[in-house]
């Protein structure tokens, strides 16, 4: 019993940890199949999770700080793809330009309105996401196993994090089965081809970059007004990098996606969890070993060991309609 | 990186357009300083101030200069070769462990110059090293190693904590750090290169790791435009294909660019660990290899460019300081603000201005032409 309680809560920890990775990653892919790479994705995430947790702060509001995150997120999203799509600019550039341009907006405009060292104010009560209580959640409570997994660990997250799991059907649906999709995945593999078609490459992908700033805002908003009670400095802490990496690991597909960003969840869980403990038969891990676990397999995935992952084929590459 | 515009005179290209991007980046940071209540020209005014008003700022100055001179160098000579490299930040971070090593073992028993050049050579070897994996996958099995070297960074800060606080902390010390080197592990101070303009640095430690960081600029343009092997990683960097057609070993000079490159990047622990600290601290790159990538595109990639780039990054860390002294809403995160302002408008957006600069060009040279009469 002991030991399924102690399963359940890291599993709990696990389904908190890879929902702001989850969004993130669903946001990449959208970009990234549009053939515009976005390493900014931390920036974006970065300045949502401000945006989110000072317009909360003021507001009193999470769904106002919500709608804050995203508008931050989508403005970095659209400078992204000012200079990646219209000025046709090194994407990769870009992307760690709006990084640190993200990063140290959020800590000084912070500093200046709140005055607390970069943080935002504590939200508590409405100006937060609180846990959703699925129902019979109560009374299941006692009844072993099954109670276990509905109360304990599919109840009591806040709506966010059902939105992120709910976002990974929707994007395959999306990307995989409209017309919208087909176009978004062609204008990533051979923008020439949509071109003749007679369809904008420009407007296309400014169209998936939205999708991504949607997304990343989401995922900051979920860091700041939901999981944490405000914004602190770096409270992103290279999670959008583990997001692309997952990306990555996921070969750019949706499910797939949520299954990297549950094993990177898990993996934080566990360094949690077993942070100063004695395992047994192994001894002692350090902890910054299974922090590093997430990059080293990443690292590995890319080198051809497990699969290939084969970005899309206008990835990275700027659009120049005629020579 | 390729122009997809006609060409301007080398002074435009490498001159106007520069300063233009880099005056457009201060001018939004200064939007940033009227949206947090202060004004942009006071702050200009402090951080100058701060940075070159006295023989202690301008010491800080060209000290955090040599940090960005090393690491400006290691992005640029990657850019060079068609790559992008950043993992400068965790390349620095084990430099760090090459220098620890060499100043650990031989700072009781060697005098400094000669520990110096064992550590310079410890710095460009782990720092390759940690360039090696992602170059050699790079080559050999086609992984981006903008991935990589992004994963390394991580790795290495990784790795780096677990050293730091389960191998080099001496027994009974709360922080995460070597023990202090003694004598022959501490770099002397440049303080009479200052005092030949009549300046004291006094406790700025600027030291002769600057000369080092001037010396290696000076191997990178040998290197770059100098040698077979700077033709060849230029080709590359130019076009692959023609590289290929060229019969260039692209794998081979692929590593050896990264090697190079990473071994720059490590060489800039040597500054903040025996130059001033006379320790290895946690974190004490703080981002230097990022601000690299900043100083390489500012500088066009050229050391000429990088080195006056590298000072600019100096007075903006040393006069950043005096800011967040005088003016409370203002903290050092401004910089990291302008770091990405000039990385997006002298990177992604270098070619924002270029058609608008094309016209004004094309309109003056008409107004001359039609003043000097054929034939003048």
């Amino acid at each position: 019993m002991e030991f399924v309680n102690a399963l359940v809560q890291i599993l709990d920890a696990t389904i908190r940890l890879s929902t702001p990775l989850l969004l993130a990653c669903l946001a990449g892919l959208y970009s990234e199949r549009s053939g515009v790479f976005d390493i900014g994705l931390e920036g974006k995430m970065l300045a949502a999770a401000f945006a989110g947790g000072a317009a909360a702060a003021v507001s009193g509001s999470a769904w106002i700080g919500l709608s804050a995150a995203i508008a931050a997120s989508v403005f970095f999203a659209l400078v992204h793809g000012f200079a990646s799509i219209t000025h046709r600019g090194n994407q990769i550039v870009s992307g760690v330009a709006i990084n640190f341009i993200a990063a140290g907006a959020a800590v000084i405009l912070g500093q200046a309105w709140f005055r607390q060292g970069g943080r935002t104010p504590s939200l508590t009560g409405d100006a937060r996401f609180n846990a959703i209580d699925l129902p019979f959640a109560g009374a299941l409570e006692n009844v072993p196993v099954i109670g276990q997994i509905w109360s304990g660990l599919l109840s009591g997250h806040s709506i966010l994090v059902y939105f992120a799991f709910a976002m990974v059907p929707f994007s395959w649906w999306v990307l995989f089965r409209t017309r919208f999709g087909l176009r978004l995945r062609a204008v990533g593999e051979n923008p020439a081809a949509v071109d003749t078609a007679g369809i904008g490459v420009a407007w296309l992908r400014y169209r998936a970059v939205m999708c991504t700033g949607v997304l990343c805002g989401v995922a900051g908003a979920y860091l700041s007004v939901a999981q944490n009670a405000g914004f602190v400095k770096d409270m992103t802490a290279g999670r959008g990098f583990i997001a692309l990496a997952a990306l990555i690991f996921a070969k750019w597909k949706p499910v797939p996606a949520m299954f990297a960003c549950l094993l990177f969840g898990f993996l934080d869980a566990i360094a949690i969890r077993i942070q100063g403990q004695a395992l047994p038969v192994i001894g002692k891990v350090p902890v910054q070993i299974v922090q590093a676990f997430p990059y080293v397999l990443t690292v590995i995935l890319l080198a051809g060991f497990i699969g290939k992952a084969i970005p899309p084929k206008a990835g990275g590459v700027p659009y120049v309609k005629e020579r | 990186m390729a122009t997809p515009y006609a060409k301007l005179p080398g002074w435009i290209d490498y001159g106007v357009i520069p300063l233009i991007n880099l005056i457009v980046a201060f001018v939004v940071a200064g939007l940033v300083v009227v949206l947090v209540g202060e004004n942009p020209l006071k702050a200009a005014a402090f951080m100058i101030k701060g940075a070159f008003g006295s023989g202690e700022g301008i010491g800080y100055t060209l000290y955090y200069a040599t940090n960005f001179i090393f690491t400006g160098l290691a992005v640029a000579v990657a850019f060079h070769c068609g790559l992008f490299n950043i993992g400068g930040e965790g390349q620095a971070y084990l430099g760090g462990l090459g220098v620890s090593l060499v100043a650990l073992s031989f700072d009781s028993s060697l005098p400094w110059w000669i520990v110096f050049p064992l550590a310079t050579i410890g710095a460009a070897l782990t720092g390759a090293l940690w360039a090696l994996i992602p170059a050699w996958l790079q080559a050999k099995r086609g992984s981006h190693i903008v991935i990589t070297t992004i994963m390394f960074n991580f790795i290495a800060a990784s790795l780096m904590i677990y050293l730091l606080t389960n191998v080099f902390k001496p027994a009974g010390q709360m922080a995460p750090e070597t023990r202090k080197f003694v004598e022959g592990g501490q770099l002397p101070k440049l303080d009479w290169l200052l005092e030949m303009f009549g300046l004291t640095i006094r406790s700025a430690p600027f030291n002769i790791s600057f000369l080092l960081a001037l010396v290696a600029a000076f191997g990178v343009w040998v290197l770059i435009w100098r040698t077979k092997l700077g033709y060849e990683i230029r080709t590359m960097g130019f076009s692959p294909t023609a590289a290929r057609y060229a019969g260039i070993n692209e794998a081979r000079v692929l590593i050896i660019t990264m090697l190079v490159s990473g071994a720059l990047a490590g060489m800039m622990a040597l500054n903040p660990i025996m130059g001033a600290q006379h320790r290895m601290q946690l974190d004490f790159v703080t981002g230097a290899g990022f601000v690299g990538i900043a100083v390489a595109l500012m500088g066009r990639s050229h050391p000429v460019g990088i080195i006056p780039a590298a000072v600019l990054f100096g007075m903006l860390y040393q006069g950043g300081a005096e800011i967040a002294f005088e003016m409370p809403n203002i903290t050092r995160d401004m910089i990291v603000i302008i770091q990405g302002l000039a990385i997006l408008f002298a990177g992604a957006l270098e070619n924002m201005f270029r058609p608008h600069v094309q016209a004004a060009y094309a309109i003056a040279m008409g107004a001359r032409e039609r003043s000097e009469p054929a034939g003048a």
